[in-house]
């Protein structure tokens, strides 16, 4: 084993999970789960199919609670204060602080302007002129500005599926989030799509700690600084993206991201 | 063998494909013309019901006979009460039973925790849609009429047909937000929306079109029942109208009318249909023909605002 521990310091944690269970009624979906997620980086997670990827990511905004017979134990502290599993803790209160990105794109059935906008009115916001310079930042950041900043007003199912997801992280985008949750976000799109999505969340980083699950080794690889690989319901290793790709500690993780299964 | 491939000859046998290929269409042959015989049946029924009304009634239908009062002498007779009674009575309806009902279905659908006791309340408001009319029209009875003693008036009528809307406009209701994908709800929630963010942003707007349907197919059914407002004693001879709503002056608007005495047009109908006298048949017919119209009205005010919703929906 190298020891490749870059000189400079590594980045504070923006969360840390530690001992997370989770469970649909009986199904014990998460197994004890540790992790770090580094501020201002992107946390891959990677694992095959049915390994718990989703329902671990649905717990950083406490998901699973719209649900009936959803359970957690353990915890996931923000920003080392609030463990946000408390049940003190409303989720809504969560939600406000971590955004999320679908598989698949799902745009409110309303203009494109009101799509970005609607988490600032969810909290309030009345100042129109606010709004309208959020929502500008947001599809710029987002690198949808150029494309619809002529027909804002358009529906947004007009636009096309690639369009519509980068909408749905300008959506995400526009409150400010300290973390974005992104599920398989390129899953449903073409490979150009797909380019697209993966430089404007290069350029995320500077602003926002990123954990994004993918099935694709080569996003994790090209996108990640960190990798998560999860098997089973557990987290079987996790490190720098470099580290699990050339020298993974465990085989089955070498096997899985050299394509052995998966 | 080209020559029977493009025209396979009589000789050659049919292959067993071909067999079960010829008999399947037949049968679904057989089982088109079943269905066009049926809708045939259906229709004509309903164009000769129709034709006979307007053939009957049309000559009768005329300015005079929308703007007069009902009159033992046939000829002078109109629908006047009726008519604004009629509506007067929807507008009491709609007000109270919209509502109420979609109040009620969002509250079942969104809020409720579901166990057997939810189950139970949601089988029965299921089942009410079901009841008959003049059953509710024996609770306004002794519920509207004794007990709250609001009279015989409109007021009465109005909350005895919302009896009669409500589960339906429930069931609509719920029908219609259920039919909300959950990628929505959690696309709305993901973004920090509470409860009633949801319901008023996003589920009252989407379901908006299809609680709209139900709405009006609620009261298409209330506007032609006459069993529940007899039975509250509606009354079948009326020379004057309500108080208008809206009064020349201060303050405007009065709600003394939904105290009044009322008719509507199929009680009125029901009354010239009982009469010996032939002209009075007319009437009758032609009164018909004016509650087709409302309800034919109030159909395509519903499929226009849908058209108009559903248009700007997709997911
Ligand atoms: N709502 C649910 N109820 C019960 N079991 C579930 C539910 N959702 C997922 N699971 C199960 O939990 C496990 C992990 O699923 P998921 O997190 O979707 O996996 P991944 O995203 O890695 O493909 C699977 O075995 C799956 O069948
Ligand atoms: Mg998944």
């Amino acid at each position: 084993m190298i020891n490749i521990d870059s000189p400079v310091s590594p980045a504070p944690p923006k969360v840390e999970v530690s001992n997370l269970n989770f469970y649909y009624g009986d199904k014990h979906a998460i197994k004890n789960v540790n992790l770090t997620l580094p501020t201002n980086k992107i946390t891959a997670l990677i694992g095959p199919s049915g390994c718990g990827k989703t329902t671990l990511l649905r717990c950083f905004n406490r998901m699973h609670d719209l649900y009936d017979g959803n359970r957690y134990e353990g915890e996931i502290v923000l920003d080392g204060q609030v463990n946000i599993l408390s049940r003190r803790i409303d989720p809504i209160e969560v939600r406000m602080r971590v955004g999320m990105v679908f598989q698949r794109p799902n745009p409110f059935p309303k203009s494109i302007f009101e799509n970005v906008a609607y988490g600032l009115r969810v909290r309030g916001e009345k100042n129109k002129s606010f709004i309208a310079d959020k929502v500008e930042e947001a599809l710029k950041a987002s690198a949808l500005w150029d494309e619809v900043n002529d027909r804002l007003k358009d529906m947004a199912f007009n636009l096309s599926g690639g369009q519509q997801q980068r909408l749905c992280i300008a959506r995400a985008l526009a409150t400010d989030p300290e973390l974005i949750l992104f599920d398989e976000p390129t899953s449903a799109l073409d490979p150009i799509a797909t380019r697209n999505i993966e430089e404007l969340m290069d350029g995320l980083k500077k602003q926002v700690t990123i954990l994004i699950v993918t099935h694709s080794m080569q996003q994790a690889a090209r996108l990640s600084d960190y990798t998560a690989f999860m098997y089973l319901g557990e987290m079987l290793e996790c490190d720098r993206t470099e580290v699990i790709f050339k020298h993974a500690a465990q085989l089955r993780t070498r096997d899985y991201v050299s394509g052995q299964f998966g | 063998m080209a020559t029977s491939i493009s025209s396979p000859s009589s000789s050659t046998p049919l292959s067993p494909i071909q067999l079960s290929v010829i008999q399947r269409k037949r049968r679904s042959n057989l089982f088109s013309a079943a269905g066009i015989v049926s809708i045939l049946i259906a229709l004509m029924t309903l164009i000769a019901l129709v034709l006979q009304l307007f053939i009957q009634g049309l000559p009768k239908l005329n300015w005079q006979f929308l703007t007069s009062f009902a009159d033992p002498e046939a000829s002078l007779a109109g629908v006047l009460a009726a008519l604004v009674g009629s509506c007067l009575v929807m507008l009491v309806t709609a007000a109270t039973a919209v509502p109420v009902g979609i109040g009620a279905g969002l509250y079942l659908e969104e809020y409720v925790t579901r166990n057997k006791f939810s189950a139970l309340i949601e089988i029965n408001v299921t089942n009410l849609a079901g009841v008959p009319s003049i059953v509710y029209g024996l609770l306004a009875l002794g519920l509207f009429k004794y007990y709250f003693s609001l009279g015989e008036s409109i007021l009465t009528a109005g909350l005895t047909l919302a009896l009669l809307v409500l589960p339906v406009v429930i069931v609509a209701t719920r029908e219609s937000v259920r039919a909300i994908p959950s990628s929505l709800r959690e696309a709305t929630y993901a973004m920090g929306a509470s409860k009633s963010q949801m319901v008023f942003d996003h589920l009252l707007p989407y379901a908006f079109g299809n609680i709209l349907t139900g709405v009006i197919i609620g009261l298409s059914r209330a506007i032609g029942e006459t069993a529940p407002l007899v039975t509250i004693g509606a009354l079948t001879f009326i020379a004057f109208l309500p108080e208008s709503p809206i009064q020349s002056s201060f303050p405007f608007i009065s709600f003394e009318w939904l105290k009044a005495p009322f008719t509507v047009l199929p009680i009125q109908m029901f009354n010239w249909v009982s009469r010996p006298e032939s002209e009075f048949q007319v009437n009758a017919a032609a009164a018909g023909i004016v509650l087709l119209s409302l309800t034919l009205m109030m159909n395509s005010i519903a499929i226009y605002l849908r058209y108009r919703i559903q248009k700007s929906l997709k997911w």
